[in-house]
């Protein structure tokens, strides 16, 4: 039975699936489906980001004022320029001082807050979104918010009401460096924008700590509150911390709309993007300079992220937790 | 098990339209909207840059002159945002450069070859163009730019207030930091130069008896009447009684219109909204003597149009330019007059704008013609910069103006090298 029904099978069957069957061997065949789905953004990846890089640093070897197709080959010139600028080496100095202060409190802030709306019983969907929604808000829209109403220098801002209901005198918060105000305008602006976000973060990670942790404290005799969360809390969020503060860190890096927006022709609390941004695309247009520096920019973040992934260990997986 | 396999197609199906989504989102993004709009195909299509001026009206005038050009399409780019010089050098070096576009004389654009010769357009009407405009227009005898309106920009004040404090119109910075000083109430501060002060950079270097670049384009503003200036002005930033941070900027008449200040730095350009809110409490003063020996002076700034060079339709963008700005005086008047006051450069159309005939605009004609400082051609955005750094380190930062001058004097000779080795 079974020696008749075979070749009877066989017999019809390739004239009609050979189509079929090399469409369901592609759709089948692996590496077809790696690239299905990895071209779409590896395109992206190399149009957008690979050949810009490439590009910069093809330009950061020539004399290209006024042009992005430079002709004039002057080897580490542009690395020498930006190095012993004093306005690069500064910007550097602004960003560090820019991340010691977002970085920790950015952190310490959503972190509060997650702990605050996670314990909410009621309305806490509303909260979570309350505190969310700055976050769908654009750096340029807040950074002009902040200047033109909040912290605006005349005495109807609002921070100067705030003040003259205490008999202080307006403060003009961006005119000038000495005492430099312009850090708490910068600092609450970003803390406002992006605490949302992160405070997401850490509510998921709460979430996911299990509740037999706080049982077993508890039966232990671990005090609620500061007792629990020193010891159970805090170390089960450890790969949430460290992956937070190491996107805090990349988003301090980037740091641009707020200081370009909020000091107008200043030669103070300009972080590295924005000086880089008036090299290239400033009055000056010197887009070799310019490459130069970012591309010592990219070698600084390869470095620092990778040292600070040693430290940390993030991306090790479970057992960083 | 093939409802199942069937759900994670239609995932994978979802999954992979949404990467493909993903990708062509900002690759259509990158195509559409480069400003040069629909056409309606009556030939060649231009495209006009300008910055946004504060006068209502401007904008649609601009756009009613371009539709009322016959042989191109000419659609405009209104730039708001504050700055307009790296908006416009950064747009000049893509394929979305605009055909025409206003700006202010600077050697830099002619050297790189950026403006075209507009010589053969403004030629033939040069004798009715006033000849400090055509001069700083003017490389090696050839004319890059179309002078469009000049701006002389000077201080507005309320008279009303300086009688009531006792003070009378300053001649010297001394006296204008001493009135600022005896204006400023709980509620009203003496003076305002705008939030970064940069607008009168020239004015003081002027009235310094001072100037940005010699003849034989050499620094000319390191002086030892530039550095009493500068501690003067310094002195007056930290007294409390200059207007700081506020909503607006110098260019926009609000501050002293809605009582934040008493004296404004402003220019000709605002004087019709300023007496559309003050009415007759206004009167105007160029920026004093910085020092005994110096001399009041002012910015006689403005705008003027000029021709991308390497533009796809350079001819039908000089035909465009010797149409609206050489050729169609009715719209030049309306331009110059009818949204702000700006005088026009043309001694034709100057003589038959009647607005600016009586009262304060013909003070501001006077203050122009008096104590006017054209733009130099050699002066360009590098060294403008260079001395916007001074201002910030040496009056809004507490730094020693000398070395704020020392350090403007090394940008500005890198930027002279460049341009004449």
């Amino acid at each position: 039975m079974s020696t008749t029904t075979k070749p009877a099978l066989t017999g019809p069957a390739p004239a009609k699936a050979a189509p079929a069957r090399t469409w369901r061997g592609l759709r089948g065949s692996r590496t077809f489906n790696f690239w299905l789905f990895v071209s779409p953004f590896l395109a992206g990846l190399i149009i957008f980001i690979y050949v810009p890089i490439g590009w910069s640093v093809y330009l950061s070897f020539f004399d290209a004022r006024f042009t992005v197709t430079p002709s004039n080959f002057i080897g580490f010139d542009n690395y020498t320029y930006m190095l012993t600028d004093p306005k690069f080496v500064h910007s550097l100095g602004t960003f560090t001082v820019f991340a010691a202060f977002i970085v920790p409190t950015t952190w310490a802030v959503s972190l509060g807050l997650a702990l605050l709306v996670n314990r909410l019983r009621f309305m806490r969907a509303f909260f979570r979104s309350v505190f969310f929604l700055p976050t769908a808000c654009s750096y340029v829209a807040a950074s002009l918010i902040w200047k033109m109403s909040l912290f605006s220098g005349v005495r109807f801002g609002l921070m100067n009401t705030v003040l003259g209901w205490f008999g202080i005198d307006d403060i003009a918060w961006l005119a000038s460096p000495d005492p430099p105000w312009y850090w708490l305008v910068i600092v609450s602006a970003r803390l406002w924008l992006q605490s949302g976000f992160y405070m997401i973060l850490f509510l998921a990670a709460l979430q996911n700590i299990p509740a037999e942790l706080y049982e077993a404290a508890a039966i232990d005799g671990a005090r609620p509150g500061w007792q629990t969360f020193r010891h159970i809390t805090l170390p089960q969020l450890r790969a949430t911390s460290t992956a937070v503060v190491l996107l805090l860190l990349v988003a301090a890096y980037q740091a641009f709309d707020e200081f370009y927006n909020l000091l107008d022709k200043t030669t103070w609390g300009r972080p590295p993007l924005v000086e880089l941004y008036y090299t290239a695309l400033g009055t000056e247009q010197d887009y070799g300079a310019g490459s130069a520096g970012a591309v010592i920019l990219t070698a600084l973040i390869v470095v620092v992220t990778l040292f600070q992934g040693r430290i940390m260990g993030f991306g090790r997986g479970e057992e960083s937790k | 098990m093939s409802a199942q396999s069937n759900r994670t197609w239609d995932r994978r199906s979802i999954l992979r339209a949404a990467a493909g989504l993903a990708v062509a989102a900002p690759l259509a993004a990158c195509g559409s909207n480069n400003g040069r709009g629909g056409g309606s195909g009556s030939g060649k299509r231009l495209t006009q840059m300008f910055h946004a001026y504060g006068e209502p009206g401007v904008e649609q005038a601009l756009k009613r002159y371009a539709a009322a050009y016959k042989k191109a399409d000419v659609a405009t780019q209104w730039i708001t945002s504050a700055d307009y010089e790296s908006k416009l050098f950064a747009t000049l070096l893509t394929d979305n450069a605009p055909d025409v576009f206003e700006f202010h004389p600077q050697i830099q654009m002619v050297k790189s070859g950026q403006v075209a010769d507009l010589s053969d357009i403004v030629d033939p009407v040069k004798a009715d163009f006033n000849a400090a405009d055509i001069k700083s227009h003017t490389v090696d005898g050839k004319i890059y730019g179309v002078r469009m309106i000049d701006d002389p920009q000077f201080f507005f004040y309320r008279p009303s207030l300086f009688e009531k404090a006792g003070v009378k119109v300053p001649e010297t910075l001394d006296e204008l930091i001493e009135a600022a000083a005896k204006l400023t109430t709980g509620k009203m501060k003496g003076v305002y130069l705008g939030n970064d002060l940069h607008s009168i950079v020239n004015p003081l270097i002027w009235s310094a008896g001072a100037d940005t670049l010699d003849d034989k384009n050499r620094i000319a503003y390191h002086t030892p009447g530039v550095i009493e200036g500068l501690k003067k002005l310094r002195g007056l930033f930290a007294s409390g009684h200059l207007l700081l941070g506020a909503p607006t900027d110098f260019w926009d008449p609000s501050s002293l219109s809605q009582g934040l200040c008493a004296i404004q730095f402003c220019g000709m350009w605002a004087m019709p909204q300023f007496q559309q809110a003050l009415g007759d409490d206004l009167g105007i003063f160029p920026f004093p003597k910085t020092v005994d020996s110096g001399k009041p002076s002012v910015y006689n700034g403005g705008w003027s149009m000029f021709v991308n060079a390497k533009g796809d339709n350079v001819d039908a963008a000089k035909e465009y330019v010797k149409w609206l700005w050489v050729d169609q005086k009715q719209y030049q008047e309306d331009f110059a007059t009818s949204y702000g006051f700006h005088i026009p450069p043309r001694s034709s159309i100057a003589a038959a704008a009647t607005k600016l005939k009586s009262g304060l605009p013909a003070q501001g004609v006077k203050l122009f013609n008096d104590y006017g400082h054209f733009d130099n051609i050699g002066w360009t955005q590098a060294m403008i910069q260079a001395t916007w750094d001074v201002i910030a380190d040496c009056v809004r930062k507490d730094g020693d103006p000398e070395a704020a001058l020392d350090t403007c004097d090394k940008a500005v000779t890198r930027e002279l090298k460049k341009l004449f080795g």
